[in-house]
């Protein structure tokens, strides 16, 4: 049995084409985020709070680090983007049993803290941008960059419903229709822009959790540099200094 | 006062005289250029790895429970334990690219040839000891590409005849990869394994000093006693250990000479490696594989599974060969080959500046093919990169196929007499 896993594991890691990486191979679109914009993460973090924490956690990311670092005034955040009572120092989480999640939409919805590390931030963006309407499947709609998904389109009051653009291509004699994006119907509350704009709200503030570190990394970073390229010339200039009686 | 205290420990541990015998007077040839940083950058990254890991350590959970959410904790709440964390991530690549780069330069100048085959050798245990560091390390993380990478390679184990199932089952403590051997690979990972590299290493430098540092000319620079004229003999005083037995040309002592040399290349390196740890610790999926930051989960394969970039060319040579026992020969003979590059080069020229011809394109085919095998071996295999892998593993083993012909009857060019710059 073991066995059988294992060659089926090689089999797998052998054959596998880069095309089939993540499904059908969708052009990624450009998140264009910028995790130094505080508003742009202010907004995501609340989208977030308000569309994505009641099925999805954040269970290594904690509330009063996320406000501190978004700029967030405890006090307002505790106030406003706290829903559950929970306390502002504790973990980003719901109450939602894996088991009933499971059960209600296939697969227990991901833990988010790391998604951007995953999948990257043009994968996020899209993927929010490419659900489509589709009778056939349970929530009635689909999505192009991961088909057959099982989550929602939890965003569908502010983008309104979106329907798949599509277009026929023949292969090989073989008439095949192809979804090349979608377009809203407008009854959304927000217009094409604004939801492009909170997508990449979202995108921003997932990608700072995903690594809360890193304007604070790349601030360290710069004087360590700094310091490093001065001590390198003083090094340079000692070591020629010595050097002089070898040569 | 200092003096005193200096002469009062001298009188019990001879401090002064290993001091002066392998540092202050130890004899070194003048002509050292860049690749000869490797080695003091090899022991600065192992320090490196050794203090960060002791920290690392003091938050680490290691349970297949509380491993990944010990390291999210260790990323977020922990002060500075993201550059705890990346510096210790970022030295494991950093590792194996001066120890690939410190190995190509014992190749070119011929610095495993005689007398210093069991340096050679000692470094070959280093390199492996090194690689079971590395790989019982990843799994630590315990994230998607720990779980599957560590499965994957240890079911390797399992393609030898007989003992095979037995031995993947002792090796994991367990049928599947479990906390079990979480556990037992990080008691491996962070008091066994580092013990063992420690020792090498120090045996690795009683074996250099003991025949002496090679050079790029690759020629001796300790004469027989009584050859060489006092006006030739470099100005500088060696320890006794050294010049009473031979006499020295072309030689300055270590310190200061390459203790500053080495501190140029010390930070030239930390300008490199900061650079890596603070703007791009995840090197493009390549120090940090992106499906890591993923919990590991025993029910879900990831769609690739890919060794660290470290291991690839090793990986690759595995994949080329479609059966599996063979494949897991050909692999462990590619290392094996490496350290028996002493017997396989038949040659009396060291260096590659004075051997024929061929042998520098042997050099720069080997360089290729590692490269290539690397880069198939790193990412998804196609038909196309198939063939250039098992291509790559004809060209790999052909390179010592090819030296041990040529060697013996090689046509080389005239060796100078003394050290050229």
């Amino acid at each position: 049995m073991m066995k059988k896993l294992i060659i089926g594991l090689f089999a797998l890691s052998v054959n596998m084409l880069p095309a089939m990486a993540a499904g059908p191979s969708v052009p990624l679109m450009e998140a264009g985020n910028d995790i130094s914009d505080q508003p742009s993460l202010q907004r995501g973090a609340k989208l977030f709070m308000n569309y994505c924490l009641g099925c999805h956690q954040m269970q290594y990311q904690r509330y009063e680090r996320t406000f501190r670092d978004i700029g967030i005034p405890t006090e307002v955040g505790q106030e406003q983007l706290i829903f559950d009572g929970s306390k502002v120092g504790s973990h980003i989480k719901n109450s939602m049993a894996k088991d009933d999640a499971a059960k209600w939409f296939g697969a227990a919805p991901p833990d988010l803290t790391n998604v951007a590390r995953v999948r990257g931030s043009d994968w996020i963006y899209t993927y929010l941008k490419s659900f489509y309407k589709d009778e056939s499947r349970p929530f009635g709609v689909n999505n192009t960059l991961f088909p057959s998904v099982g989550m929602p389109h939890v965003l569908q009051e502010l983008q309104g419903v979106p329907t798949p653009i599509t277009e026929e291509v023949t292969v090989d004699g073989v008439k095949t229709v192809h979804i090349t994006g979608t377009e809203t119907d407008g009854s959304g509350e927000m217009s094409v822009d604004e939801y492009d704009q909170a997508v990449r709200d979202l995108t921003n503030f997932l990608e700072y959790v995903g690594e809360p570190t890193r304007l604070e990394s790349e601030a360290l970073g710069i004087k360590v540099i700094g310091f490093l390229i001065i001590l390198f010339i003083l090094a340079f200039m000692l070591k020629k200094e010595y050097w002089r009686d070898v040569h | 006062m200092f003096g005193k205290i200096i002469g009062w420990i001298d009188d019990r541990i001879p401090m002064t005289r290993v001091w002066n015998m392998h540092i202050a007077q130890y004899p070194a040839p003048k002509n050292f250029n860049f690749w000869y940083f490797f080695g003091s950058l090899a022991m600065l990254v192992l320090v490196n790895q050794i203090l960060t890991g002791i920290w690392l350590t003091m938050n680490y959970v290691p349970s297949a429970e509380g491993a990944f959410a010990s390291i999210e904790y260790i990323m977020r709440d922990v002060d500075y334990g993201w550059l705890l964390r990346y510096l210790h991530s970022t030295g494991a690549s950093a590792f194996f690219i001066v120890v690939y780069l410190h190995m190509f330069r014992g190749m070119i100048y011929g610095s495993y040839q005689k007398p210093r085959e069991l340096l050679w050798l000692f470094g070959m245990f280093i390199f492996l000891a090194l690689m079971a560091e590395a790989f019982m390390g990843y799994l630590l993380p315990w994230g998607q590409m720990s779980f599957w990478g560590a499965q994957v390679i240890i079911s390797l184990f399992g393609a030898i005849p007989v003992i095979g199932d037995d031995l993947t089952l002792w090796i994991r403590g367990d049928y599947v990869i479990s906390g079990a051997t979480l556990n037992r690979f990080f008691a491996l990972h962070v008091i066994a394994l580092p013990l063992v590299i420690v020792i090498l290493v120090f045996l690795h430098i009683v074996a250099l000093h003991e025949v002496g540092s090679n050079n790029p000319d690759g020629i001796d620079n300790k004469r027989k006693k009584g050859t060489v004229p006092e006006e030739d003999k470099p100005k500088f005083k060696f320890h006794e250990y050294y010049t009473d037995k031979k006499d020295i040309i072309d030689a300055i002592p270590f310190h200061p000479y390459y203790t500053v040399k080495d501190i140029v290349g010390v930070v030239g390196f930390l300008i490199l490696f900061c650079w890596v740890v603070f703007f791009m610790p995840a090197m493009g999926g390549f120090f940090l594989e992106a499906p890591n930051f993923e919990a590991a989960n025993p029910l879900k394969t990831p769609e690739h599974i890919f060794p660290v970039w470290y291991f690839t060319p090793f990986y690759a040579i595995l994949r080329a060969i479609p059966d599996k026992l063979m494949g897991v020969a050909a692999m462990g003979a590619s290392i094996v080959v490496l350290a028996l590059l002493p017997w396989i080069d038949r040659g009396s020229v060291r260096s590659v500046r004075y051997r024929c011809g061929f042998h520098k394109w042997n050099i720069a085919g080997f360089v290729v093919t590692f490269v290539l095998l690397g880069w198939v071996g790193a990412t998804p295999q196609t038909d196309f990169k198939t063939i250039v892998s098992q291509v790559c593993t004809v060209t790999y083993f052909m390179f010592f196929v090819l030296l041990f012909v040529y060697s013996k009857n090689e046509k080389t060019k005239p060796l100078p007499e003394r050290l050229t710059k």
